[in-house]
């Protein structure tokens, strides 16, 4: 066969590598900021744009979308080719795809502070930029498949199929969970309500874990762990089996994050069983990736990339072993809404993610731009600062979890709750302060890293078009004697995609379709009723702010939370919840309940705690809302949300949108009288009084006859 | 067909089906893939494995 000239392209992957040390080196800032927020919450909560609520999911699009996001298109932009033989699709495609998604990375930074947000977590980015990720997404896949099809190598190595059932499967997540109705060009509504909102944001959440941050990352692992160790992956075999085996169950874990919710009980039972049988792939796939180092472990002690290596696949290793043991329902009672998950998440984050990432670029960058790395000094002090900050991080917050939680249940002798809400937030001080240490440290690695690449960089240059050479493919394949019929599937892509895509909505089908089309799934309550339209914008205003970064609306079913909180909460309660807010932490109180029995306050309450939440609870951690005293409210978008309410099934009057305003009036000027009793003089058009009139709401349906 | 479909499932009370059948197609689906993993010819693995050290 006649040997073919070509030309790898290394320019995207160069611009794909910068883009996530200086996206990396961003979010984590934000992080940091975040953390400190809870250390001095005075200080560092510049509001309205800068409060946490605001810049939480910030940080978190950052990392997840921005700096791994970047590294994942990096490492699959080089390693593709070269699996391939084949120089990627289309350059034009690639620039699209890499300016387009830093434009979304942009928009995200600008909208998320500006509190424009879906208020769907890992999800928050609003409908338009919605839609221009489905573009880019495609474009990458597009330019990814083409690529597949005019390769040179006949057999697609297993990175490949990682990358692959990436592609399918985000792309099914983002657009189910994304499917929404807009109101304006910067709001929408989910068209899910409470119970199936939740299950679905949970499928797309916890999928958005295994396939945007684990298969990509799993596949660059099957990939530079043997370049970088330069020996073939441990067992072939066994990344086959961790590949489908994976796939399969990692769709069906969502649920695990809804356990003892009010999602239906056999949802509930089959994210459990999926989830704990994900231990074995996953270990599976750790196992091979560290055994791929046997009789290299001498390496490890000098080369630094394998070090960032090896701690990257053992904080995989740990992190896929808790996740598991995190789904089994006892445990998952004590250590949901808690700071242990923070530390579970950031095992993953900085440990498995971020270290692979910098091993990547400390393999990568010299290579393309034909140079020795700039410092081999500082990149081992950038491994030890991360490592260290990994532990300075996890520690205290496993260590907080466990405390939080046990004072959250823990009673006195005579019956009572022992500690007050407060009293486990005060403690938790230290815990924080130690944690933004231990992320302070994991950053300053980071911008070391970033120098010690740009170093490189500058004194090296760019190889952009890398030659090489390899035999056209065949186009007839000729079987060898003794092939079984079943090896098509590693020689064609398209109904490789197709497998992958049957394998990924099975599990999604089964647990979605009954929880949607089984009607005893969520019994309806006859008292609940849609929220009045000042009670509405006010809710807009909770879910703008980002109140369920810190704030549950979800009791669930124990004594220590239903004599803290009041009756557990029902599925009933949540169906006209646009979309639902039940939180995934409690760094605050929960809310379920906040207008009724015990926990009711006065409007004066709730006006003097948002404007200075330490003045009414000393020791609070939450940001001053009082800009909402001066904000109008937007009255002019009432009608339009009534009707987009009414769009999705919540059954106002068919003429009230021309009238809810009058209503919204009354009620505001209700809140407004009562407040000027107490000495408050606030108009009713403003802000606070909306988000006040949705607070003294919530809970209240059930206790009405 | 959609509103037979619809009228069934809305009405249906025996929800172990869903556990159960998920738990049949992961071990039916999980001995496929072990079965093609071990029928898989040993030097096609070999060369496929050293996939990512051509250069």
């Amino acid at each position: 066969m006649q040997v073919e000239s070509f030309q790898y392209d290394n320019k995207t992957v160069r611009n794909f590598a910068i883009a996530t040390i200086i996206w990396g080196v961003v979010g984590m800032t934000v992080g940091l900021w975040i953390a400190l927020q809870l250390v001095f919450p005075t200080v560092l909560n510049l509001q309205p744009y800068f409060n946490f609520g605001r810049i939480r999911p910030l940080h978190t699009n950052a990392v997840i979308f921005a700096f791994v996001g970047n590294a994942m298109f990096m490492g699959v932009y080089y390693s593709l080719q070269r699996l391939l033989k084949a120089r990627m699709f289309s350059d034009v495609l690639s620039k699209i795809h890499f300016w387009g998604w830093q434009l979304i990375i942009v928009a995200a930074a600008i909208t998320l502070p500006l509190g424009i947000s879906t208020a769907k977590e890992y999800a928050e980015l609003e409908w338009p930029i919605d839609i221009a990720i489905t573009l880019i997404w495609v474009v990458f896949g597009f330019n990814m498949f083409a690529t597949i099809i005019k390769r040179r190598e006949r057999h697609l190595y297993v990175a490949v199929w990682f990358y692959i059932a990436t592609f399918v499967t985000v792309a099914v997540l983002h657009l189910v969970n994304s499917f929404e109705l807009p109101v304006t060009l910067f709001k929408s509504y989910s068209w899910y309500a409470g119970v199936q909102d939740a299950l679905v944001q949970w499928w797309y959440g916890h999928n958005a874990v295994a396939f945007f941050l684990t298969t990509p990352f799993l596949g660059l692992m099957y990939y530079f762990l043997p370049k970088a160790a330069n020996r073939p992956v441990f067992s072939y075999k066994l990344s086959i089996i961790h590949f489908w085996a994976l796939i399969f169950l990692y769709i069906w874990a969502g649920p695990h994050h809804l356990l003892y919710t009010a999602l239906p009980n056999w949802a509930q039972s089959l994210g459990i069983v999926f989830s704990f049988m994900l231990i074995f792939p996953s270990w599976g796939g750790m196992i091979n990736g560290l055994l791929t180092l046997r009789g290299a472990w001498d390496k490890v002690r000098e080369d630094v990339i394998l070090k960032f290596m090896v701690v990257a696949v053992t904080a995989y290793g740990m992190a896929t072993f808790e996740g598991p043991m995190l789904s089994l329902k006892s445990i998952n009672a004590v250590a949901h809404f808690s700071d242990w998950i923070i530390a579970h998440v950031h095992i993953g984050g900085l440990g498995w993610n971020g270290m692979l990432t910098f091993g990547i670029l400390y393999w990568l960058i010299p290579r393309i731009y034909r140079t020795e790395l700039y410092s081999k000094k500082l990149a081992n002090i950038h491994f030890w600062l991360a490592t260290l900050g990994i532990l300075f991080y996890a520690i205290p917050m496993y260590w907080a979890g466990w405390q939080q939680v046990s004072m959250w249940k823990q009673f006195t002798e005579s019956g009572q709750l022992k500690y007050q809400f407060l009293e486990t937030v005060t403690y938790m001080a230290p815990f924080y302060a130690m944690r933004a240490l231990g992320g302070a440290l994991y950053l300053t690695g980071a911008i070391v890293g970033m120098v010690n690449f740009f170093k490189t960089i500058s004194k090296g240059n760019l190889l952009a078009n890398e030659d090489a050479q390899a035999p056209a493919l065949e186009k007839t394949y000729t079987k060898h004697a003794g092939e079984h019929w079943h090896r098509w599937i590693e020689r064609k892509p398209t109904p490789f995609l197709l497998l992958s895509l049957v394998v990924i909505l099975i599990g999604g089908l089964v647990e979605l379709v009954p929880t949607f089309l089984v009607k005893s799934n969520i019994p309806t309550i006859s008292s609940v009723k849609p929220y009045t339209p000042l009670e509405l914008q006010g809710r807009d205003i909770y879910t703008r702010e980002g109140c369920y970064t810190c704030h549950s609306q979800m009791i669930r079913p124990f004594r220590s939370e239903t004599e803290r909180y009041g009756e557990y909460s029902k599925a009933g309660e949540f169906v006209y919840d646009h979309p639902f807010q039940w939180g995934s932490k409690r760094t605050g109180p929960d809310l379920a309940r906040e207008g009724a029995g015990n926990l009711k306050k006065s409007n004066t309450w709730h006006y003097n705690h948002l404007e200075e939440p330490n003045a009414i609870s000393t020791g609070s951690v939450m940001p001053s809302y009082s800009f909402l005293i001066d904000a109008n409210l937007d009255t002019a978008s009432t009608p339009l949300k009534i009707n987009a309410m009414r769009t999705l099934g919540v059954p106002y009057a068919a003429d009230y949108a021309h009238k809810a305003n009058q209503d919204l009036m009354t009620q505001a000027q209700g809140i407004s009288d009562n407040l000027k009793k107490d000495g408050i003089k606030v108009a009713p058009n403003k802000e606070i009084i909306a988000l006040i009139a949705y607070l003294q709401r919530l809970g209240t349906d059930i206790t009405k006859k | 067909m959609y509103s037979f479909i619809k009228k069934y499932t809305e009405t249906m009370q025996d929800q172990n089906i869903y556990p159960i059948f998920s738990l049949l197609v992961f071990v039916a689906f999980f001995i496929a893939v072990l079965w093609y993993v071990k029928v898989l010819d040993n030097k096609q693995v070999d060369k496929i494995k050293n996939l990512p050290l051509e250069q």
